[in-house]
């Protein structure tokens, strides 16, 4: 019989993974009623949305096993589109931001069907190509885009009477939307298709023996973490009122990648910590922002080398390990 | 339930397989031996759709499947090991048997997102299921250890929980007990057996001739991807033809 001690414990593992969510998201609720800074505030909404992006982005990197330089442009996509559907059109916010999603969506197959046949190197080449064109198109097509100065004058989303315009009422929105999008790959990860996935970025052969349609999954991921970038730049867009091509080059892809990273590939709660280290990091140390490229690079380069795993996941392991050993 | 029929193969200009024709009977062990090079796993391979065959049919319960993708081969109930373990080190023990179900699993992406009740039931039935098979092949004990922290003998019958476990119509084991000690080899003889009685079919690939003459019901020999002999252990223990080509170049070494 288990003590009632035991039950708790069993209670507490059984569904550690919805009661970290609850917890974290109780931390978020209340955390703008603590911190008044809007700065900071803002800073941490940033970091949600490139949560969104990057969740996306390492279940293609981590659990799909395939590798995308050109996620910004995803991104791109969400934040120009709902700027024109509702800046130029005039359409109403939120049907455009999904319209612009399944958009997306078919971009997302148009490229991943024939780039998916690609790998390692050649799907990276591929996914950079990508990137630079919609750059591209961004900076040369000024009558739509607001070519090089950007795009300004995108209006607030609202909900009923509630105007999210300013960083503490946009950080529950955004962080909403990160929760939710966190919660659902959590959900993914911890089923059957996420075994799946995980087989394959480990053995494509021996995953497709099992009956796992290879092809078939990795497009599917790369739809879904495209799906969820747009979604991104859509509330990037509404955020800041303001979009220019600069958020959206092959180095913001490049940043994205080793969020992946640092957070541990195929690590979704990892997400969540290299969005937030990869964002903050400029702010902590000012140095930092000047070179920032070199200073990404080496990070990239250091992990790779010395922990594989990520930053969390390869440091918990090596303490895991210290303490097996000691016993 | 499968049938094999004048299935050929060439990598380049060399031929793997030459009409290779031979059945597997439901509920049976059928062995298939050869020396180094026969074309054994080559034949598995075409069998699960890891390759392709160039000529001839391979029906599942008359169903032709020598075109189908593996995953399709997957789904009509056909589980395989592999020679060279390939388990899926970063999962855990139970993962790895879980990943065995996917196709009974059959889970929608945008469900495995939502996780409804249903399918948090269907989990829950899988893991159940998943540790069944784990106790089967004497290894509930250590489910929740990732599969890297195993010795080979235990990944090798992880790799075996992991064919079984979706009850599939037939299994292929690609040596099953290669590398491994006597003991080790005794117990997998044992857990081969088990299934069968269970009413497994299975197709054994193996260079333990003591393996196989005390499992198998039925022999098929390969020789530079020809079919040169079928029968019981027997029958093809006495086939000159098998003497001459294995059997025989066993005993003058021994």
């Amino acid at each position: 019989m288990l003590s009632a001690k035991d039950n708790i414990f069993y209670f507490l593992y059984l569904h550690r993974t919805g009661l970290t969510v609850t917890f974290l998201s109780i931390l978020l609720l209340l955390w703008p009623m603590v911190e008044s800074n809007p700065y900071t505030v803002g800073l941490s909404n940033l970091i949600a949305i490139y949560v969104l992006v990057v969740l996306g982005l390492n279940l293609f990197i981590g659990y799909a096993g395939q590798i995308s330089l050109g996620h910004a442009a995803f991104f791109a996509i969400g934040a120009y589109g709902s700027a024109i559907a509702t800046t130029t059109l005039g359409l109403p916010a939120w049907p455009s931001m999904i319209a612009v999603a399944l958009v997306t969506v078919l971009v997302a197959l148009a490229v991943g069907v024939p780039a998916l046949k690609l790998s390692g190197h050649y799907l990276a080449m591929a996914t950079l190509g990508f990137n630079i064109v919609v750059y591209t198109v961004l900076v040369q097509w000024d009558t739509v885009t607001g070519g090089p100065s950007g795009f300004s004058g995108i209006p607030y989303l609202t909900l009923g009477s509630l105007v999210f315009d300013n960083e503490i009422r946009f950080h529950y929105l955004v962080w909403t939307f990160a929760m939710v999008a966190l919660l659902l790959c959590l959900n993914l990860v911890r089923s059957g298709v996420g075994r799946g996935l995980a087989a394959m970025a480990e053995d494509e052969t021996a995953a497709s023996t099992l009956g796992v349609d290879i092809r078939r999954s990795k497009v599917k991921v790369f739809v879904l973490s495209a799906t969820l970038a747009s979604i991104a730049g859509s509330l990037f867009a509404h955020c800041y009122a303001f979009v220019s091509p600069e958020s959206f080059n092959i180095f913001v892809s490049v940043d994205f990648m080793i969020m992946v990273v640092v957070g541990g590939m195929g690590s979704i709660w990892g997400t969540l910590f290299g969005a937030s280290l990869i964002t903050l990091l400029p702010e902590w140390i000012e140095a930092l922002d000047t070179f920032k490229e070199i200073v990404h690079g080496l990070i990239l380069v250091l992990i790779l080398l010395f922990l594989p795993q990520g930053l969390i996941a390869g440091l918990v392991e090596s303490v895991r390990k210290k303490i097996a050993l000691s016993k | 339930m499968l049938e094999v029929a004048n299935v050929s193969k060439w990598f380049g200009g060399l031929p793997a397989l030459q009409d290779v024709s031979f059945t597997v009977p439901s509920g049976r062990i059928t062995a298939l031996i050869g020396p180094n090079g026969a074309g054994k796993t080559t034949l598995i391979n075409c069998i699960t759709g890891v390759d392709t065959a160039k000529s001839g049919k391979i029906l599942l319960d008359q169903c032709l499947v020598n075109t189908l993708p593996a995953h399709r081969i997957a789904a009509l109930g056909v589980a395989r090991t592999f020679q060279n373990l390939k388990l899926f080190s970063n999962l855990s023990v139970l993962d790895n048997v879980l990943t065995g179900l996917t196709v009974k699993a059959e889970q929608s992406f945008v469900f495995s997102m939502l996780r409804l009740p249903a399918l948090r039931h269907q989990e829950r039935y899988l893991r159940l299921r998943a540790l069944e098979s784990l106790d089967d092949f004497g290894l509930s004990n250590k489910a929740y250890w990732p599969a890297s922290a195993l010795s080979y003998g235990e990944k090798k019958r992880v790799e075996m929980a992991r064919a079984f476990v979706g009850d599939p119509r037939l299994v292929l084991l690609d040596e099953p007990v290669a590398g491994l000690n006597t003991d080790e080899t005794v117990q997998i003889a044992q857990h081969i057996r088990q299934q069968r009685s269970a009413g497994h079919t299975m197709l054994l690939v193996e260079h333990d001739m003591e393996l196989v003459m005390d499992v198998a019901d039925q022999i098929v020999v390969l020789d530079s991807g020809r079919c040169i002999a079928c029968g019981t252990p027997e029958a093809v223990q006495k086939n000159p033809l098998v003497l001459e080509a294995y059997l025989g170049r066993m005993e003058a070494t021994a």
